[in-house]
């Protein structure tokens, strides 16, 4: 009889979905059937492999030839030629930017060398949709090895011991945040899971829901003995169509399989979980603003203390905890506390999942050991910048976070350095810019997501944040002035002082760190008015060189705004009071007459 | 769907589920398995390669041999079809020649198991195809 021999593995992320890989997935499982390779060959969609800038990805295993870029189209010639002629495809295999040299398998690529996979440990493995495959790779043996063999406590003493702390931003110890809600006492706890993941370019979170939605569930029923929780919420967004639905299949199997629900192996615990979705508010990723909004109450945060560890959710103790947080604990559970930190630095254990975004070669979602340096971030792992251009920043902790520049590029990656480097961990955007970025509209962008997000609660916050805004608005326009540039490192002090919540206590650190990273570029921005990397319209102007232009009139003709003015055949002239720098003028002069100065 | 009423019962079935998995969770680390490699482009398939890849497979589940069995194209040695590479963990990869459905099982036996030499080994000044 013969015997499985291939798996192809089709990735089912929300990216490479969005570029066909259903259909490439439909297409293989049907040429399999006509090609009488069924006995040979299984198909799985899995999760995201992260590599998401060539997607859609086809993994052949075991032989792990990575394929990029694949359409439905190419699934024919996939099976005649590596399954059923043995050569590969190199058409579609990787080409690595800096050797130009064609990798044949995910093991050899740069991409994956630095990684180490540990939350995202069956993201781009297992089919998700599929119970039996999480517990073929030892899923829910976390779980009953809990219940059948540790105490609460020293289950608490695992996750305590093995340093793992929050990866939602704070970056709290996960063991002591478990013994809190341990030991206050109450009728009834809860085990909240923070799936609300605002942080834009952000889907760290999503993928781990969409890849491995069982890691979740298995340790949120793991907190909840710990905790003394019969209830587990997760909070999750509603823009995550398939997260949600991965999700609730998963959630139906476990019941199925008597892994969630009544008497779960025996054991007498009881544990089940539903989902609360969240209308996509920034702030409602804070926790207390989290649980006003699951109960049905305005989404906006209150003072701590109370932490929601002693009064949460309709004021029971609840434990709040993000889904990469949760999805480390099974395996620190089965592998145990040493092993998890034994890999990390000194305060900072484990991994942290980061969404590479902005302007890099390999845009996507990596999982590295903490302590790794930027510069292997940047360089090894996302392949560099894009088009060879000059490396000038990487904003970290979305818009609670700052910009990192050069000098940090070796700095290790953890909790702690980010924050003495001026930024932060937070939940794991990782932004990267360019010289052609303007320092001051970076910010700019940031403070104006913080505006529209503020719930507006306290004024230091809801007004502050927004004349903030209005000054780096008057910068970018040439508008400002020195007075402006000492007004907005003083006002963001005092914003981060005296706002209510992270959100506000955050929000001026695009600000500052730019400031202090970049101070070059804000004084020339007012003084010299120059925006160096091209970037703000107000400070450019296009202007007509006499020498060059012979008068024909087409640029004027062209203007949407009638901003030129010349006589026929003689040097033509741009209103730069009326320009709106539409650079149509440009592009239509035949004589290269018109420059951006 | 008969539920799972105990540690033992998930274990029992993880048991029976992981052998599916087996295939993926071998290629995660390839390095540290044997590895055979059989050459099955047109002239490997017409002497027999892919019989020769089915008794290595079956042999290795059957026996419970870790190994991953892989294809791969035209190792260049057409006149000696069909061929295999054999990687032993630590140990530089070693080409077979005219290896036919019984000598498939003599390389399990001798080489693989026993760290014998069989007849029919290319020599090498060897190139592999793939490298990479
Ligand atoms: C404005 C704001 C937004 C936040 N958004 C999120 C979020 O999207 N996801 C998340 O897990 N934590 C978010 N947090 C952090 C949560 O308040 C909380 O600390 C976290 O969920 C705790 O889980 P952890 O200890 O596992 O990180 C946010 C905090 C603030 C102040
Ligand atoms: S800091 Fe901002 S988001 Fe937080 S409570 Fe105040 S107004 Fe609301
Ligand atoms: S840039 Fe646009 S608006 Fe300005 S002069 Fe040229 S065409 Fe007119």
């Amino acid at each position: 009889m013969a015997q499985i021999k291939y798996h192809i593995l089709v990735c089912g992320g929300t990216g490479c979905r969005a570029s066909q890989s259903e259909d490439i997935l439909k297409n293989f499982q049907e040429l399999i059937i006509d090609k009488g390779l069924g006995t040979e060959v299984q198909v799985v969609k899995t999760g995201c492999f992260g590599f998401c800038e060539k997607g859609p990805i086809v993994k052949m295993m075991p032989d792990n030839t990575f394929y990029t870029k694949v359409s439905p189209a190419d699934c024919e010639e996939i099976l005649n030629e590596h399954i059923i002629k043995g050569r590969k495809v190199t058409r579609l295999l990787y080409t690595d930017p800096e050797t130009k040299e064609q990798v044949s398998d995910s093991k050899h690529m740069e991409f994956y060398k630095k990684q180490i996979r540990i939350a995202l440990r069956n993201c781009g493995f297992i089919n998700p949709e599929n119970i039996e495959e999480y517990i073929g790779r030892d899923g829910y043996q976390a779980l009953g090895k809990v219940l059948t063999e540790l105490t609460p406590d020293a289950t608490i003493d695992i996750i305590k011991k093995s340093g793992l702390r929050g990866r939602g931003g704070g970056g709290f110890p996960t063991g002591l945040k478990w013994e809190i809600t341990r030991k206050v006492k109450a009728d009834q706890k809860y085990v909240i899971c923070n799936a609300d993941e605002g942080d834009p370019g952000a889907f760290m979170d999503r993928s781990v829901l969409e890849g491995d939605p069982h890691s979740v569930l298995e340790a949120m029923a793991i907190n909840g003995y710990c905790t003394g929780a019969s209830k587990g919420l997760v909070y999750i967004r509603a823009e995550y169509p398939l997260a949600v639905e991965r999700l609730k299949i998963a959630m139906r199997q476990a019941r199925e399989f008597g892994l969630l629900g009544q008497n779960i192996m025996g054991t007498g615990f009881n544990f089940d979980v539903e989902i609360r979705y969240g209308a996509g508010a920034f702030v409602c990723g804070e926790e207390t603003a989290l649980i006003h909004s699951m109960e049905g109450k305005r989404g906006e945060p209150t003072v701590k203390p109370p932490f929601p560890s002693e009064s949460g959710y309709l004021g029971k103790p609840s434990n709040v905890n993000n889904v990469e947080t949760y999805a480390n604990i099974p395996v620190i559970i089965i592998k145990g506390a040493e092993w998890f930190s034994a890999i990390g630095t000194e305060k900072s254990k484990g991994t942290k999942v980061f969404a590479l975004a902005g302007k890099i070669n390999n845009v996507g979602l990596i999982e590295v050991p903490m302590g790794i340096t930027l510069r292997e971030v940047i360089y090894e792992i996302g392949g560099g910048i894009k088009n060879d251009k000059k490396f000038k920043a990487v904003q970290t902790g979305g818009p609670s976070g700052g910009m990192l520049t050069e000098k940090h590029l070796d700095t290790p990656i953890d909790y702690d350095n980010l924050i003495a480097a001026g930024s932060m961990m937070g939940s794991g955007g990782m932004i990267v810019m360019d010289e052609d970025d303007c320092m001051v509209s970076m910010a700019k962008f940031y403070l104006q997501f913080t505006v529209e997000e503020s719930c507006g609660k306290c004024s230091p916050c809801r007004i502050g944040n927004k004349r903030l805004f209005e000054i780096l608005e008057k910068v970018t326009k040439g508008q400002g002035t020195l007075e402006d540039l000492d007004k907005l490192k003083n006002l963001s002090n005092v914003i981060k002082d005296t706002s209510l919540c992270g959100l506000g206590q955050t929000s001026p650190n695009p600000v500052l760190s730019s400031l202090m990273n970049f101070p070059d570029e804000y004084n020339e921005h007012v003084v010299s008015k120059k925006c160096r990397a091209g970037s703000c319209k107000s400070l450019m102007q296009y202007i007509i060189d006499p020498d060059n232009c012979i008068g024909c009139t087409l640029c004027a003709r062209n203007c949407p705004v009638n901003a030129i003015s010349g006589e026929r055949k003689q040097p033509h002239i741009i209103d730069q009071e009326k320009c709106i720098k539409c650079g149509a003028c440009m592009e239509k002069c035949k004589f290269n007459a018109i420059h951006i100065n | 769907m008969e539920k799972i009423k105990s540690l033992a019962d998930l274990k029992k079935m993880q048991g029976d589920l992981r052998a599916k998995m087996e295939l993926r969770e071998k290629s995660n680390h390839p390095d540290s398995l044997i590895q055979v490699k059989v050459a099955m482009a047109t002239c490997g398939i017409a002497s027999g390669a892919k019989e020769v890849m089915e008794v290595f497979v079956e042999e290795f589940s059957k026996r419970n041999i870790e190994a991953v069995v892989t294809q791969t194209g035209c190792m260049g040695y057409c006149y000696a079809e069909p061929t295999v590479e054999i990687t032993k963990p630590g140990c530089d990869p070693v080409t077979f020649g005219y290896v036919d459905v019984k000598k498939a099982s003599k390389l399990i036996d001798k080489y693989i198991l026993n760290n014998e030499l069989v007849d029919g080994i290319i020599p090498v000044n060897y190139a592999s195809i793939d490298k990479k």
